[in-house]
């Protein structure tokens, strides 16, 4: 593959990112929206573009388990899925992220059932919000095709060796055709190094894997699950960093737009960071000191990069694409409370729910919901959350 | 006038959203029939798939309970067990029942659960637009073997309803197809002996409908009834695996 720009649905460019990161195994069940990824890559699998093993299993639950032995040898490995697939391979998923196996996952952002839906929410990622995967969220196809290869660096670098899923919205991004800037493959080559794993289960040097846990020995494996995962942060900032000097595209934990001098900000994660980003520009031509702060890692949660960006500011907008049933507010407002909570100069946080199901947030309900929540922040309604656009 | 034909009256007056040439509908109606013919819309509970026959309810004027892809056959044995005067069928496609759903099929079948599956076999994931199911055929493209399935890499195609018919639960099992007006009545009357087995507490019953596919095999609604009689028949032979009503007469 040669460095070019071209114009390509962001599932193929996402399958040519997987083909390029020359991967070993990639095992997947169909799902709407992710079947043009996996098909792609069965194509270029069948085509001998890419020698790997493209395994067609019967489920997602299946699929995750093929996962788990192909990387426990030591193959690098990839799969796809999304919603209803997420929750049935959600066993599996939780014991990869335990057994430290470095699987990669295009998650094409689906709200679960029921009602059965196939278009777009986080409903489905926030199932498996607290299973030990670290979660990137991007925002368009570019940022979908880089952070194949970036999460395929976190993911194997000795000192993280968890999965990694690459949240980008179902629909939103999977079926769009945008412009897409391709690395060619010396570039990635250097990048990403072949994948070595270290503690791989060989009969040389034997190691044992997914074990039983005796009560004087879960607390402490669980204790260095979230040791990885705390301990990942800086690898993933250097992986983020150096694929900015190779290739002048740059990500960040927290990243912001015009909020150095504002008063509130809307707070986003994947697709919608764009409309926010225009809607802003507008709401300041008309005076308004409005910023955007877009969270791109999930897990871990950039505790201190979000409050560098926020403290200070009077309020924040937190727009959440999932409801947490009987919870205090959405899931990422639900946070971003937390993570602010007793903080000296802690903006109050007013929380919408919007987008469930692919419904459509425009840039005018961008406007509003912006508008609303600076003025209910203003009147001290911070509880609970609002529900945008709830009809009857 | 003489009424000699008309839309049976559990089947609602809307239009199907399956693709031209697609056996779904066939089957549908043929089931609209037989629930009105035996009297059976009050009493029968329907139990759909994901995949293309997802939107099923919008069809049947009987009682719905949607599954989560593959879970048929145990939903359905909630409700037969809790409620044994009810008629429950699954309506289940060749990723729903041979793939995702093989476990809970089996089982169910296993345990003799006095249920009945309607297992309509096209080769191929319908709605996902056409990846390799396990039915697919060797040599058969899809967009997920995309010059032939092999039996190597990708195995061969996997014939649950054989397998079944193996089952001690297993009461009535048999395979038929849509691709003629004589084999379609056929059907008809498989899936009639079917609900009578299942309201004679017999045990499992399953009757799987070879169907065509135009869309993702790739041919016009006329040529898919011949690849349909030419290629799936062969692969998958008519005919009855088990029926224990028979063996009963025998003895």
């Amino acid at each position: 593959m040669a460095k070019v720009r071209k114009g390509i649905e962001v599932s193929i460019a996402m399958a040519d990112a997987v083909a390029q990161a020359n991967v070993d195994v990639i095992a997947a069940y169909p799902i709407t929206p992710q079947t043009h990824i996996v098909e792609h890559l069965a194509e270029i699998v069948a085509n001998g573009e890419l020698d790997a093993e493209f395994v067609p299993v019967d489920s997602e639950h299946s699929a995750m388990s093929v996962c788990c032995g192909s990387a426990a040898v030591g193959a690098r490995t990839f799969t796809s899925t999304s919603s209803q697939g997420l929750a049935l391979m959600a066993e599996i998923f939780i014991i990869s992220a335990a057994m430290r196996l470095p699987i990669v996952m295009a998650l094409a952002n689906r709200s679960l059932s029921s009602p059965l839906s196939i278009w777009n929410d986080h409903t489905d990622t926030m199932l498996v919000r607290d299973a030990g995967w670290i979660h990137i969220f991007v925002e368009n196809g570019q940022e979908s095709y880089d952070n194949i290869f970036t999460a395929f660096r976190i993911a194997e670098d000795p000192e993280v060796m968890l999965p990694v899923a690459v949240n980008f919205d179902g629909f939103i991004l999977t079926h769009m055709i945008e412009p897409i800037e391709y690395e060619d493959d010396e570039t990635i080559a250097a990048y990403l190094p072949k994948f070595q794993m270290k503690n791989t289960l060989h009969p040389d040097h034997p190691v044992s894997m997914g074990c039983f846990g005796m009560p004087e020995i879960y607390t402490e494996a669980q204790m260095q699950r979230e040791s990885a995962i705390r301990e990942s942060y800086p690898v993933i900032l250097k992986a983020w960093d150096e694929w900015g000097k190779l290739t002048g595209r740059h990500y960040r934990p927290v990243e912001t737009y015009r909020t150095e001098d504002a008063d509130y900000c809307i707070v986003t994660m994947g697709s919608y960071g764009e409309t926010a980003m225009e809607v802003v520009d507008s709401l300041r031509q008309e005076g308004e000191k409005v910023g955007v702060v877009k969270i791109r890692l999930w897990r871990p949660f950039p505790n201190e990069e979000f409050c560098r960006a926020v403290l200070g500011k009077k309020s924040l907008v937190v727009l959440d694409r999932a409801i947490s049933f009987g919870g205090p507010g959405g899931p990422v407002a639900s946070e971003l409370r937390s993570a602010l909570y007793q903080k000296e100069g802690a903006p109050v946080i007013v929380n919408t729910v919007a987008g469930l199901a692919g419904r459509d947030v425009s840039r005018n309900d961008f406007r509003k919901i912006i508008l609303e929540g600076k003025a209910k922040a203003q009147r001290g309604e911070t509880e609970g959350f609002d529900l945008y656009g709830l009809r009857g | 006038m003489k009424t000699i034909y008309t839309r049976p009256k559990c089947l609602k007056p809307a239009p199907f959203h399956y693709c031209p040439g697609c056996g779904h509908s066939i089957i549908h109606r043929l089931m609209c029939e037989l629930i009105d013919e035996m009297d059976l819309q009050g009493r029968i509970i329907g139990i759909p798939p994901a995949g293309c026959a997802v939107l099923a309810y919008n069809y049947f004027d009987i009682d719905i309970c949607e599954s989560a892809h593959g879970r048929g056959c145990a939903i359905a044995t909630g409700m037969k067990r809790a409620r044994p005067d009810k008629i429950i069928f699954t309506y289940q496609g060749d990723g729903d029942m041979a793939a995702i759903g093989t476990a809970e099929t089996l089982h169910a079948a296993n345990r003799g659960e006095k249920i009945t599956s309607i297992f309509v076999n096209n080769a191929v994931y319908g709605m996902t637009g056409g990846q390799m199911a396990p039915t697919t055929m060797l040599g058969q493209k899809t967009s997920t073997s995309p010059y032939g399935r092999r039996p190597d890499v990708e195995g061969y195609p996997l014939k649950i309803t054989d397998l079944i018919g193996t089952l001690p639960g297993a009461a009535y099992v048999t395979r038929t197809s849509v691709a003629t007006p004589a084999k379609i009545l056929a059907t008809k009357k498989a899936i009639r002996k079917a609900f009578e087995v299942q309201m004679a507490g017999l045990g499992y019953s399953l009757v799987e409908v070879l169907s065509p596919c135009p869309t993702n095999w790739k041919v016009s609604p006329k040529d898919s009834f011949i690849y349909l009689e030419e290629k799936m028949e062969k692969e998958y032979p008519l005919g009855v695996m088990k029926d224990i009503t028979t063996k009963k007469k025998d003895s």
